[in-house]
């Protein structure tokens, strides 16, 4: 129980001053991935069903291995901030911060292990 | 972690049946939503049964009927019964609207009526707004000017004028916020339709100085970016209005200065 005013617990803490860069970085992701979803389903698509050698020979190409690296590292920086809002939407207090460190160490794990994997079939 | 269940002593139970009206022939049914300060119960459904022959069109009359003639308890807001004034806003048939202005015959088979969703409740219809009205209040819904006020008025070209239809006749009725998922589950932060489409309408109205600071205010991870164009707002609205554009342009204006 606190004796708050009406407008004291309205305004809160005021306003954090952020949240556009968040938002636009959002709306850059999903143009970026609108593009490179298809050219990834493409590109993987026809490489699906080869022998090992035939994969490492289709992404030894630059093209592929480009796209198969932009996607997994814009799709999982778009996911980890699609999941950090989320995240905010439905987890409150001291759950919220430890979710959102566990989610940014899991897209960010996830996106190096793809691009690392890229990498090697690649180079 | 938001809470998906409603607290044990949040929980409906089944209230009293009210008698028939005698002879009646047009009788409609209405479960309506009881719950009193005054006692320790759990809220309850109330069934009466309403002879439609002697009541006029609009929900509000069957309510206001069933306080004259059937249970004098029953408790709701409601003052100009032509959708000018907002009070009556409740939930009728799972939409948020107006009782005054949503007619008894669009509902086909019993009428629900509850409070406003997710509100904490004063007594049967009545919802607590305190904290959506200091919300509201918090943007400043008024004209702030740096500039000395001018001998006569304001002057506003019939362009300028245009930019606030569509926005000067939100009733401040709660429908939009309280039927926002964004604003159940963080409503202590997040200011909700109602309020952003108000600070909208002064945000762009040619004559307020305090664009910037109103921007500065509202750019906010939870005053502003909780919403997620959900659309429920501009579904619900009793005066048609679209809180959700009012936002998306308020995100707009801030891309816009930021790039």
């Amino acid at each position: 129980m606190a004796f708050l005013t009406d407008r004291k617990r309205a305004m809160g803490l005021g306003s954090a001053k952020s949240g556009t860069e968040h938002f636009w970085s959002m709306k850059v992701s999903s143009v970026a991935l609108l593009i490179l979803m298809p050219l990834f389903v493409f590109t993987f698509g026809a490489a699906l069903g080869g022998t090992y050698e035939e994969i490492l020979a289709y992404y030894s190409r630059p093209t592929p291995a480009i796209i198969a690296a932009l996607t997994l590292a814009v799709g999982f920086k778009h996911f980890n901030d699609g999941c950090q809002t989320l995240i905010e939407d439905y987890v409150h207090g001291t759950a919220q911060k430890i979710t959102i460190i566990l989610m940014t160490c899991l897209s960010y794990g996830a996106a190096a292990v793809g691009v690392f994997a890229i990498a090697k079939l690649a180079l | 972690m938001v809470q998906l269940t409603l607290p044990k002593n949040s929980r409906m139970t089944t209230g009293k049946t009210w008698p028939r009206p005698e002879g009646a022939t047009n009788v409609k049914e209405f479960h309506i939503y009881r719950w009193s300060p005054d006692d320790d119960k759990n809220p309850a459904i109330d069934t009466y049964f309403v002879d439609m022959d002697t009541c006029g069109p609009m929900i509000l009359d069957a309510l206001i009927k069933i306080k004259n003639e059937i249970d004098p308890t029953l408790t709701f807001r409601r003052s100009c019964r032509e959708g000018i004034c907002g009070s009556c806003a409740m939930n009728i048939d799972g939409i948020n609207t107006l009782a005054c202005t949503y007619g008894v015959a669009e509902v086909k088979g019993a009428v629900k009526i509850y409070p406003l969703p997710h509100m904490p409740v004063v007594k049967d219809l009545i919802p607590d707004l305190t904290h959506f009205y200091a919300q509201h209040a918090s943007i400043q819904p008024w004209l702030e000017t740096e500039t000395p006020a001018p001998a006569k008025e304001w002057k506003q070209s019939i362009e300028d004028r245009e930019k606030l239809d569509g926005l000067y006749e939100c009733i401040m009725c709660a429908c939009c916020s309280t039927s926002c998922p964004s604003y159940w589950w963080n409503g202590d932060r997040y200011l909700g339709p109602a309020a952003l489409l108000h600070a909208y309408r002064w945000i762009i109205d040619s004559r307020d100085e305090a664009t910037g600071e109103r921007l500065d205010e509202l750019e906010d991870p939870f005053k502003l970016y909780r919403c997620h164009t959900i659309m429920n707002c501009a579904k619900t609205c009793p005066k048609g209005l679209n809180p959700a554009a009012a936002i998306a342009k308020i995100k707009k204006l801030m891309v816009e200065r930021t790039i």
